[in-house]
């Protein structure tokens, strides 16, 4: 089969599973629903390596196909196709996002056995999967802005999973709402696109951006940004940001596989595929360096300061994409996309790992009530400081050649841009301290009581609350079912986290400067066109920025260390004496506050300034009720003509037909 | 006589008739006056006829006047039956068809 | 000429005396009569315009049938003279101005037409114009289909008139004559006896 059938094999797969599970769930078996959607992802991974080894076979110049399935709509000079493209960058994207959606699936297996609504959690993975790889493979922005407000709606259904937790649904609304301001900015960039280049799909709005816009042509700066926009809202970069911290609310495989390693890369994915057109509009690239950078900072400065375990694992998300997107739009393609596999492996790990910490600690997601886990959980001790070390970025670890290699770019390109290095540097010095503070947090110290419990060999269980306001829940559909799971005991999870510990360590391997350049070699087709091919840093200049970013994450790690190993209460005092700066990076640099009185207080206001003088003034009043008495002075006015007496209707009729001979008679003269 | 003398002569006739249904009370009187219109029309009728050299407004005036006679027969029908059940001969009386 | 002249118009004052009358005079009997003086006079204008048979036929059908049914119901109902003073408030006012309104406006339309057939006498007609011949070869060819209507409508008048004539309210069982004996009770006793 060629590689564009893989290709639709690649779709067809979770769609069936979603499919399967969401019309037969009464009549499936036990947690039969969970197997047949792991399965189909399973099943679409296989195809996703089918369709590389198909691709491989050919040489490097034709690697990129188009598959048409029907032409949707063919007219007037519009073109809009039911086709994917399949080239090194999407073979690479449906690899990285179907490998470690399988391996959510299984972990999922193990954590929501017993939740009740465990048929239509798998059904609602596996159509984000769909959505997802649609996204990646589509080959014109039709289909894309198709699979990006899929997307979308599947992050809503996930996070708001645990509907009846206001929370929950909250936060799902938030993020869905942003996501849509994400998908005008993508509409009306598309729009500006076929307006200029009269093409809907990659190649031809491609090969026409060059005679249709100049250099920092307006028209394709605004389109650009429109497209960064889009970016944003799905990456959480800032100002679109605010909905990631919350979307915690939902089940943590959810986080993991939405919030670490797939939707929030659609931006960086975004970015670049588009490559021909940032290139051509640098003023665009900048400001997402720049956002990109920002971004990076802010998170990594509100990571040291909230305590919710989760969302500090979401703060890194948020700075580690920043890098990402700073990677790609200062052209370091093949380093950014490197970084954003690497990431996908140990983010989800971290995750994962979180997971079976709260469910050690009976739902509880505090770093306050949290410590001493070690000797509890040797596995998720280990999986977890794994994935952590990755993302500081320790020397051989993954993330250490991933990060390190987008800075050391930035920093060769120079100018402004040596600026935006030095930030991320500082950033990933944060970084490393933050990643080890909640592994010294939640697995060194004096054990909790939770952690004693486990000890003794079984979880401990609390009354079921909403972890962040403490609301009591019961455990129906709807809500986290009574059971909660670790890593330990569960043989599932513990398969999921296994090889993502083991692909943390060694990915790396993929990209070691001088020695390897798999992946930047295997992208080469998709990026040849770009005009920065040749602009990449020296080997030596490369291993130089290795070599600082080692350093810095070790010092960051030694920092931490002291801090909380050695001196416990340290962080405590620092922590009153720089109050006002605690209390900034715990309301996260008051963001949401801004948003909430920029926005949405005033959308509200107008929404009752409508209710009480448009609604009720002018449409009851005047046009309802104006219409109603109209018809009402009609209808007494007919009625006054009948008065029932015979002289009035002769009289009528006398009038009436004079009135008629005197028409006539003005008519003809 | 020129035939346009005719002609207004029926004009007055039916102007007479239907001020005659104006004004009157008697429902016997306003289909008295009824009458008066409809002769005035065969008048006219007869006149045009004689104008044109052609027959076919002779025949039109009979029949006017067995639709006359017809309508004659029940109204006084009418006003018969109201009287039996001692009803007022009266127009100005007769209004239960208000609404 | 002058003869036709003069007659003319001693038939057309008649006519327009009658209608007068008619409007005029509050007792009703009188009315009947004023009428029936009208009918005459515009039977005399018919023979003016060569219809012989309808000037006979108004004589004999109208003011002579069906001016004699009036002055039977008026006879049977008893019109009183109608009060004088104001009649039916504004519209019994007002109403003659409209009858005005429409003979100006008729005039004008007559006197004003453009129809020049009407300055002149008709062209020459046969001697068997308008006789009662012509008329009735007319009614049973060209106009067939209306005359079978208007016998049909005559046929209407008759039904609606019995009717409406009718002594009591609606159809009932006729009385039973005085002696008459149902056949039931006859069998009835008979079979008991």
């Amino acid at each position: 089969m060629n590689p564009t059938g893989y290709g639709w094999l690649v779709l067809a797969f979770p769609l069936a599973g979603m499919l399967v599970v969401s019309l037969g769930w009464r009549v499936l078996p036990g947690r039969a629903a969970g197997w047949i959607a792991s399965a189909a992802i399973g099943g679409a991974f296989a195809s996703s390596i089918g369709m590389l080894l198909q691709l491989l076979d050919k040489p490097e110049e034709s690697r990129s196909l188009v598959g048409t399935a029907y032409t949707y709509a063919d007219t007037a000079g519009f073109r809009a196709d039911l086709s994917i493209l399949v080239d090194p960058l999407s073979v690479f994207m449906c690899l990285v996002v179907s490998g470690v959606s399988f391996l959510i699936h299984l972990y999922s297996l193990g954590y929501m056995t017993s939740d009740e609504g465990f048929a239509r959690f798998f059904s609602y993975l596996n159509f984000f999967v769909f959505s997802m790889l649609l996204l990646i493979l589509a080959a014109n922005f039709v289909l894309l802005i198709v699979g990006w407000a899929f997307v979308g709606a599947a992050s809503y259904l996930l996070i708001s999973f645990w509907y009846r937790r206001s929370t929950a649904t909250g936060a799902g609304i938030k993020a869905f709402v942003i996501n849509v301001i994400g998908d005008v900015g993508l509409v009306i960039g598309t729009f500006l696109l076929f307006d200029g280049t009269g093409a809907l799909d990659y190649a031809g709005v491609f090969a026409e951006a060059e005679s249709a816009f100049g250099r920092n042509d307006g028209e394709l700066v605004a389109a650009c940004v429109m497209l960064l926009l889009g970016a944003f809202a799905k990456s959480a970069q800032v100002p679109l940001h605010t909905w990631l911290p919350d979307a915690m609310e939902g089940p943590t495989p959810v986080s993991a596989l939405i919030h670490a390693a797939t939707m929030v890369t659609a931006g960086v994915y975004l970015i670049a595929r588009m490559h021909p057109l940032f290139e051509l509009a640098p003023a665009a690239a900048d400001v997402g360096a720049v956002v990109g950078a920002v971004t990076m900072l802010i998170a990594a400065t509100i990571a040291l300061a909230v305590t919710d375990l989760k969302r500090v694992i979401a703060y890194s998300t948020m700075s580690q994409i920043g890098y990402m997107i700073m990677g790609v739009s200062v052209a370091a393609y093949g380093a950014g996309l490197f970084h954003l596999m690497t990431h996908a492996f140990f983010k989800a790990l971290l995750f994962m790992g979180a997971g079976s910490v709260i469910g050690a600690m009976g739902g509880v997601q505090s770093l306050d009530r949290m410590g001493g886990f070690r000797k509890a959980m040797p596995f998720t001790f280990v999986t977890f400081t794994i994935g952590a070390l990755a993302l500081a970025g320790f020397p051989l670890f993954s993330g250490f050649f991933s990060k390190d290699e987008i800075l050391a770019f930035t920093l060769n390109r120079g100018g402004g841009y040596a600026v935006l290095a030095v930030v991320g540097y500082l950033a990933a010095a944060l970084t490393a301290f933050y990643a080890f503070r909640m592994v010294f947090r939640v697995f060194f110290g004096a054990p909790v009581p939770e952690a004693r419990e486990l000890e003794e060999g079984h979880i401990a269980h609390a009354d079921p609350a909403n972890p962040a306001t403490g609301e009591k829940e019961d455990t129906g559909v709807g809500f986290p079912g009574p059971e909660h799971h670790v890593a330990e005991k569960e043989p599932s999870m513990k398969a999921a986290m296994a090889p993502l510990a083991l692909l943390a360590i060694v990915a790396g391997a993929m990209g070691i400067p001088g020695v390897t350049d798999t992946l930047e070699h295997f992208l080469e087709p998709t990026f040849e066109d770009s005009r920065f091919r040749e602009t990449h840093p020296s080997e030596g200049e490369e291993w130089l920025g290795l070599i600082v970013g080692g350093a810095i994450c070790l010092l960051g790690i030694a920092v931490a260390a002291v801090m909380y190993l050695r001196r416990p209460g340290s962080t405590a005092r620092l922590r009153a004496r720089l109050a006002p700066v605690h209390t900034f990076l715990e309301n996260k640099w008051y963001f949401d506050e801004l948003l909430t009185g920029l926005f949405v207080r005033p959308t509200a206001a107008f929404g009752r300034f409508g209710r009480t003088a448009i609604e009720s003034v002018f449409v009851q009043g005047v046009l309802v009720g104006g219409a109603v008495s109209i018809v009402r002075a009609g209808t007494s006015f007919a009625r006054a003509i009948q008065t029932g007496e015979l002289r009035a209707y002769a009289f009528l009729l006398v009038a009436g037909f004079s009135g008629l001979v005197l028409y006539f008679l003005i008519v003809s003269i | 006589m020129d035939i346009g003398w005719f002609v207004v002569l029926s004009a007055f006739i039916f102007a007479i008739g239907a001020a005659g249904v104006l004004t009157r009370r008697s429902p016997l009187v306003i289909l008295l006056c009824l009458e008066l219109m409809l002769n005035a029309g065969n008048l006219a009728l007869i006149a045009f006829s004689r104008m044109l050299g052609n027959q076919d407004g002779q025949v039109f005036a009979l029949i006017v006047m067995v639709v006359a006679a017809c309508e004659v027969v029940i109204g006084l029908g009418i006003i018969v039956a109201m009287y039996r059940r001692r009803l007022p001969i009266d127009v100005d009386q007769m209004n239960e068809l208000r609404g | 000429m002058l003869f036709e002249q003069i007659l003319f118009f001693v038939a057309g004052l008649g006519a327009l005396a009658g209608a007068l009358g008619v409007v005029l005079i509050r007792n009703p009997f009188y009315s009947v009569l004023s009428l029936v003086v009208h009918l005459v006079a515009l039977a005399v204008l018919f023979l003016l315009l060569r219809a012989d048979f309808i000037a006979a036929a108004q004589v004999v059908v109208y003011a002579g049938a069906v001016m004699v049914l009036y002055v039977f119901v008026v006879a049977y109902v008893g019109g009183s003279d109608e009060p004088l003073g104001p009649e039916g408030g504004a519209l019994g006012r007002i109403g003659p101005l409209f009858a005005l309104l429409l003979l100006v406006e008729l005039t004008i339309a007559i006197v004003g037409s453009s129809l020049t057939a009407l300055d002149s006498t008709g062209p020459e007609v046969s001697a068997a114009f308008g006789s009662p011949g012509e008329i009735g070869r007319l009614l049973l060819t060209k106009f067939l289909l209306p005359f079978e209507a208007a016998s049909f409508l005559l046929l209407l008048a008759a039904v609606g008139a019995v009717v409406l004539a009718r002594k009591r309210r609606g159809l009932e069982e006729p009385e039973e004559a005085p002696g008459a004996v149902a056949v039931s009770d006859v069998v009835h006793e008979g079979g008991a006896g």
